[in-house]
């Protein structure tokens, strides 16, 4: 009944999922099995790539929820996406332990640089993988609990909630280019040696953590199904379109706001988490307002509201993002800022809409032939 | 496998239905059900409400009628909590006092209400719109984690026969007529269960056939529930009223049947001076 409910009853995500598990078991497969001579050959390179972008799917995911769903448009997801990436860089700084630079057993280089002699009480306990795990999902949660219930009970919403979470967003960066935050400034955090013992840049660790970007990805996906067919999920999307009978009906609309939010928040954040490791850099420029735009042009592009839209979406912009920053690197923000445009206007349903429009169009042609067949026999 | 078992069992256990009320029983032993006293709301010094006093008998079908702008929304927007008054009193039944209660809260303890304009959730089907409506634990957990107990299913079946929509049961609200919106939308306030319902304008752009349907149904709620409804079209208040208020300029010019209603000097002097 459950597979019924979040499967079989969406074929697009069906689909989708497949194709992300048939990417799963073949891209580890073409890279190591296959030899690098070969034309079935999968660079690691690529591999951290397609990583990176099953990281964007998630995190294009969770604003897709909120988003398409109850219609809260978030333009700081950013800034949930890098703080589970700084959780997951300072466990890997505390991996590197007397490795750095500086050769110190404890503190991570830029501390040593900044002549602190101890580490501060806020990087206690990432040594341990379990607490930056732990944290990878509470730091996100709480900064949306506490944003979330501020925002909502004084029942802020649409282009003016957009505004607060880009300034939530771009607070975060300025804070976190500051040496004295402790979070490495500017530069951030990176040069990372291991995790959990493996190698960082190990082609076996490579694969194992795009295989686990892959498993969150499904999971994640199962689970904002499961919130999306549940009931709440249709108080969810009444919310979105007539909030104050939603209220008259009896539903306490700003604790359903708040919850989804934290949810949405806390996969974000394990975006954030699974990112870090592969692409080896943290740095304050994640919390740029810019980015949170951006995720939320993929979504659009993919199909608002629907899930697998986000996903597809979020593959195709960022696909386009690598062809045209190798072409052309400046031309990139034009081209985004088309891309909105021409979404907005000409496919408000994403990419996933016109697949639909597609397939009716023929459908309605066979029809057609059908129909005219019949009435030439009828002739 | 026999944790995940527990846990099917577990979302499928029946919703806990809340008792509605707020902490106090609802006492109508004087009769109404509704005391609405002294009531005043300004608008920028505008007073839409100027000293309304409104009492509505518990089962009881009162027809509000009243020239635009006389209050007559305004006054529905203070009782279910969306407006709070600049002075005056409100109570459901003797003791509950609904001024200090947000609009879920009074929602949830039995005064439904049905909008000027009908907003019904035109995304889910008229099914889930039902569903969605009804008394059933409203918090997000429940919402997240369990279905609707056998009995609920029941009720929306009972519902749905009773606003003659049950051919329509599996469509998204979207697509119903006019007419067939509004009954929706007074089902929806049937799934809650309510002991009051207030409904503004309900055959406003309806056919006459819908507009007879609809007196049909609304008397038929009488008894059961305390109806108070708010209409322009004086056949249809004709039709179903027993005890007719008039408002004018925020506060009662007449009370009675309609036939005294409509011979109160004052009364013809408001609606012939429009
Ligand atoms: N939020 C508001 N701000 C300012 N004025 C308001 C507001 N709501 C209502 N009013 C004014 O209060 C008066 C009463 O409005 P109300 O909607 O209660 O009238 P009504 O009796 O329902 O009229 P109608 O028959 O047209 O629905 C009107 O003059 C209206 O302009
Ligand atoms: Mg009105």
């Amino acid at each position: 009944m459950l597979t019924q409910r979040l499967l079989l009853s969406d074929r697009g995500g069906m689909i989708v999922l497949g194709l992300i598990v048939l990417m799963a078991i073949v891209v580890p497969v073409c890279n190591l099995l296959v030899p690098s001579d070969s034309a079935f050959h999968v660079s690691t390179y690529t591999v951290t790539l397609l990583g990176k972008f099953l990281c964007f799917a998630l995190l294009a995911l969770s604003v897709d929820l909120i988003w398409g769903y109850a219609g809260i448009l978030s333009l700081g997801h950013g800034a949930f996406f890098a703080l589970g990436g700084y959780a997951m860089g300072m466990y890997l700084m505390r991996q590197i332990g007397d490795r750095g630079e500086y050769g110190h057993p404890v503190l991570p280089d830029f501390m040593v640089f900044l002549n602190w002699d101890s580490l501060p009480w806020y990087w206690q306990g990432f040594d341990m993988f379990w607490f930056a795990a732990l944290m990878v999902l509470l730091v996100p949660g709480l900064l949306a609990l506490v944003f979330g219930w501020l925002a909502f009970r004084s029942r802020v919403t649409g282009v003016y909630f957009a505004i607060i979470t880009q300034a939530l967003t771009y607070a975060l960066m300025l804070a976190f280019f500051r040496n004295e935050m402790g979070f490495g400034g500017n530069n951030g955090l990176t040069d990372f040696k291991d995790i959990l013992g493996f190698s960082i840049t190990a082609k076996g660790t490579r694969i194992s953590l795009f295989v686990a970007s892959a498993l969150m990805l499904i999971l994640g996906y199962l689970a904002c199904r499961y919130i999306v067919t549940s009931r709440m999920g249709r108080v969810i999307v009444s919310i979105r379109d007539a909030e104050s009978r939603t209220r008259f009906c009896g539903y306490k609309v700003e604790s359903y706001k708040l919850w989804l939010f934290v949810f949405s928040s806390m996969l974000a954040g394990i975006a954030g988490a699974l990112y870090v490791p592969q692409v080896g850099i943290i740095n304050p420029g994640e919390f740029s307002p810019l980015n949170s735009i951006e995720f939320v042009v993929w979504v659009a592009a993919g199909g608002r509201g629907t899930l697998f839209g986000a996903i597809v979406g979020a593959f195709s912009v960022n696909y386009a993002k690598t062809l045209f920053t190798t072409w052309s690197p400046e031309s990139w923000l034009f081209v985004l800022g088309a891309l909105f445009v021409i979404v907005t206007l000409i496919l408000p349903q994403g990419l996933v809409g016109l697949f639909d429009k597609l397939k009716r169009e023929k459908k309605t042609e066979s029809d057609n032939s059908e129909e005219s067949t019949e009435s030439k026999e009828a002739l | 496998m026999n944790l995940i078992k527990q846990a099917h069992q577990f979302s499928q256990r029946a919703l806990p239905v809340r008792d509605p009320n707020f902490g106090k029983p609802l006492d109508t032993s004087h009769g109404p059900i509704l005391y609405v006293e002294g009531v005043t709301v300004s608008f920028d010094g505008f007073k839409a409400l100027n000293n309304l006093n409104l009492y509505v008998d518990d089962g009881e079908l009162r027809c509000i009628i009243g020239p635009n702008g006389a209050g007559k929304t305004t006054m529905m927007d203070v009782i279910t909590g969306k407006t709070r008054p600049d002075e005056g009193s409100v109570y459901f039944g003797q003791q509950i006092d609904l001024l200090g209660l947000s609009e879920h809260q009074i929602a949830r303890g039995g005064i439904g209400r049905k909008f000027q304009k009908p907003t019904i959730f035109e995304h889910l089907s008229v099914y889930e719109n039902l569903e969605l409506a009804t008394s059933a634990d409203k918090r997000v957990w429940f919402t997240l984690t369990r279905s609707l107990s056998g009995e609920q299913k029941d009720r929306i079946g009972s519902v749905v026969e009773q606003i003659g929509l049950k051919p329509e049961l599996y469509r998204p609200a979207g697509l119903l007529s006019h007419g067939q919106k509004q009954w929706l939308e007074i089902g929806m306030l049937l799934m809650q269960s309510p002991r009051v319902l207030l409904v503004d304008e309900p055959v406003a752009g309806m056919t006459g056939e819908e507009t007879e349907r609809t007196a049909e149904l609304l008397t038929s709620l009488a008894g059961k529930h305390s109806v108070i409804v708010v209409e322009h079209d004086m056949a249809f208040v004709r039709s179903i009223a027993r005890q007719v208020t008039v408002l004018h300029q925020g506060s009662v010019l007449a009370e009675g049947t309609m036939d005294q209603v409509q011979n109160n000097p004052k009364v013809i002097e408001v609606y012939l001076g429009e």
